[in-house]
């Protein structure tokens, strides 16, 4: 109990920052039609491709002789920039196509 | 002073890239903006990863392997990631998109397995860490795994397999998941085993969650799975303390999962009974076949040419055997075509036709077919009485009347396009093979309806050069 308590406490910014961002998330695509269903969903993938920092941070603290961090750190870097290079590029084809007839 | 400036820079660069999340998100809801919303969210994304390399840690020449493997990193993802985005044609997007989704599920899980490591080493362990850690490792790795089934389903590389008692499986799988979850996280000291196990079973658990879910259906996985993998993100945020994760992954979690729950709503169903309903898996092919199956009527590439060019008003119900045949720029030759005939032709789009909501939308979108020409669901339907020639394009579920009136029908309760109520029917379609779903059709044996064999593209160039002769 003790320790959820101070969890809790510890990290209330987070939870707090966490609950404002859900609600943020809900409104800001609430109003979406459904013509931008694909190009929204794929844009939001791109956008968790966030999770590259991580994989940064992870490089950067890694000490050079942990070959263990630095390899699968490594691959998870590849795989963030997939993700976020992949995803805003698809993203953007899909718009292209869009815009083309918006004249 | 010189590090504390650094680090404020970071947060800056952090503070900036929410912003243009939620910008990006914002804009990407509206037609004219999307574009450049999803560019604003890109050079957002960009600064956040410049900013951490340069300002997150002190540049030391002792890690110049991992700066080196960082740089080289990027460089293998970006070149790869982009040759795949271009390459990829407009009928692949919605894996491509799934595919990228399973990257960055990997991503997050390689980080927890990393993280966890480095707790084994430097020996403190905090609770709060590690249940952080574990959730990034089973939501990314079902996230992963689940999103490269789905990838291969669309590829149609996977068919749909439902392991017998696959529901009592899954439930077995999520308990264990949970249970050794607990178990590492209460344990007073830690091996590397038992994360290792963990992974196994969440890949696993995504791919039996995944496979038995099949036809119209993939879309709404597709979405869960992407709101899935921007959990695994902000808790990746929550580890490191990071704002932009956090705030990037959560935006991406909420959005998504209503994203999932809108397209639920399209087909008038709930998310368990998505998950849990499993279309097309079993003997669900057996139901919808108990009436008599009267006769197919057949219909002429003349005779069909006819019928458009002297109807008022004709509509196009697309789905995905137009994307399948690439015909996307044919059929709008047609409306074309029929537009100087005096022809009023437009498009009823049904929100899942194809294998993604909007995948219509976007693939007609390609072939320059003017916005106002397409018509959402209700709308569509609405007009229906006054429609006096339907043209059902490689769709097949979203036009079927078993869901409106057969209650054994695994689509029962999906909404449909009312297809019947217009004054002539057209199917056209490669053979009489069942759709997505894998349910039979009684829209085929209709009075109203005639069918035109082949390939969609072929028909369609067709049809246009007898009503050009006409």
């Amino acid at each position: 109990m003790q320790d959820l308590l101070s969890l809790f406490y510890e990290n209330r910014e987070f939870i707090f920052l966490i609950i404002v961002s859900i609600f943020l998330g809900i409104e800001v695509i609430s109003n979406v039609p459904a013509v931008l269903h694909t190009p929204l969903m794929s844009g939001a993938n791109a956008i968790h491709g966030v999770v590259i920092i991580g994989s940064i941070i992870i490089m950067l603290e890694a000490s050079p002789d942990n070959y263990f961090a630095l390899i699968l750190g490594f691959f998870a870097v590849v795989l963030g920039t997939l993700n976020v290079v992949g995803g805003f590029v698809v993203t953007n084809r899909m718009l292209e196509m869009f815009k083309k007839k918006e004249k | 002073m010189m590090e504390l400036l650094g680090l404020s820079i970071l947060e800056l660069c952090y503070i900036a890239a929410s912003i243009t999340f939620i910008m990006g998100l914002k804009m990407l809801s509206s037609p004219d903006k999307a574009r450049k919303g999803n560019l604003i969210a890109a050079y957002g994304m960009g600064i956040a990863i410049l900013a951490t390399i340069l300002f997150k840690e002190e540049l030391t020449a002792d890690k110049w392997l991992n700066y080196a493997l960082i740089l080289a990193g990027l460089i293998v993802g970006t070149v790869i990631g982009t040759r795949m985005a271009l390459k990829v044609k407009m009928t692949a997007m919605p894996q491509m998109v799934s595919f990228f989704n399973g990257m960055g599920g990997a991503c997050a899980a390689v980080i927890s397995l990393v993280e966890f490591d480095h707790l084994l080493h430097t020996g403190k362990v905090e609770m709060s860490m590690l249940i952080v850690i574990i959730l990034g490792l089973i939501i990314g790795g079902v996230s992963f795994s689940g999103s490269i089934i789905a990838y291969g389903k669309l590829e149609g590389k996977i068919g749909d397999k439902a392991l017998p008692a696959g529901q009592v499986i899954n439930i077995v799988l999520l308990l264990v998941m949970i249970g050794l979850g607990v178990f590492i996280a209460m344990a007073d000291t830690q091996e590397a085993l038992y994360i290792y196990i963990l992974l196994g079973v969440s890949l696993l658990y995504g791919v039996l969650f995944v496979m038995p879910i099949g036809g119209a259906d993939m879309p709404v996985v597709i979405s869960l799975l992407n709101s899935f993998t921007g959990m695994a993100a902000a808790l990746g945020g929550f580890l490191y303390g990071n704002q932009a994760m956090l705030t990037g992954g959560i935006l991406v979690g909420s959005a998504g999962t209503i994203l999932t729950v809108l397209m639920c709503t399209a087909m008038n169903r709930s998310l368990t009974n998505v998950l849990i309903g499993s279309f097309g898996g079993g003997g669900a092919g057996a139901s919808g076949q108990s009436g008599e199956q009267g006769t197919v009527k057949e219909i002429s590439v003349t005779d069909a040419a006819i019928l458009l060019a002297y109807a008022n008003k004709v509509s196009v119900v697309p789905g995905y055997g137009l994307a399948v045949a690439q015909a996307q720029h044919t059929v709008h030759n047609l409306e074309k075509i029929l537009d100087d005939k005096g022809v009023e032709m437009n498009y009823a789009i049904h929100p899942v036709a194809g294998r993604m909501p909007g995948h219509m939308n976007v693939l007609l979108a390609e072939a320059d077919v003017p916005y106002p020409k397409l018509m959402e669901m209700e709308d569509a339907n609405d007009d229906m009485d006054n429609t006096d020639v339907v043209l059902v394009i490689g769709a097949n579920d979203v036009v079927n009347p078993a869901a409106e009136n057969d209650p054994s029908s695994p689509i029962y309760g999906m909404p449909i396009i009312d297809v019947i109520k217009a004054k002539n029917i057209i199917v056209m379609k490669r053979s009489m093979g069942k759709g997505y779903a894998g349910i039979e059709n009684e829209l085929f044996f209709h009075d109203k309806n005639r069918m035109l064999f082949g390939d969609a593209k072929d028909s369609l160039e067709k049809l246009i050069s007898e009503v050009k002769n006409l």
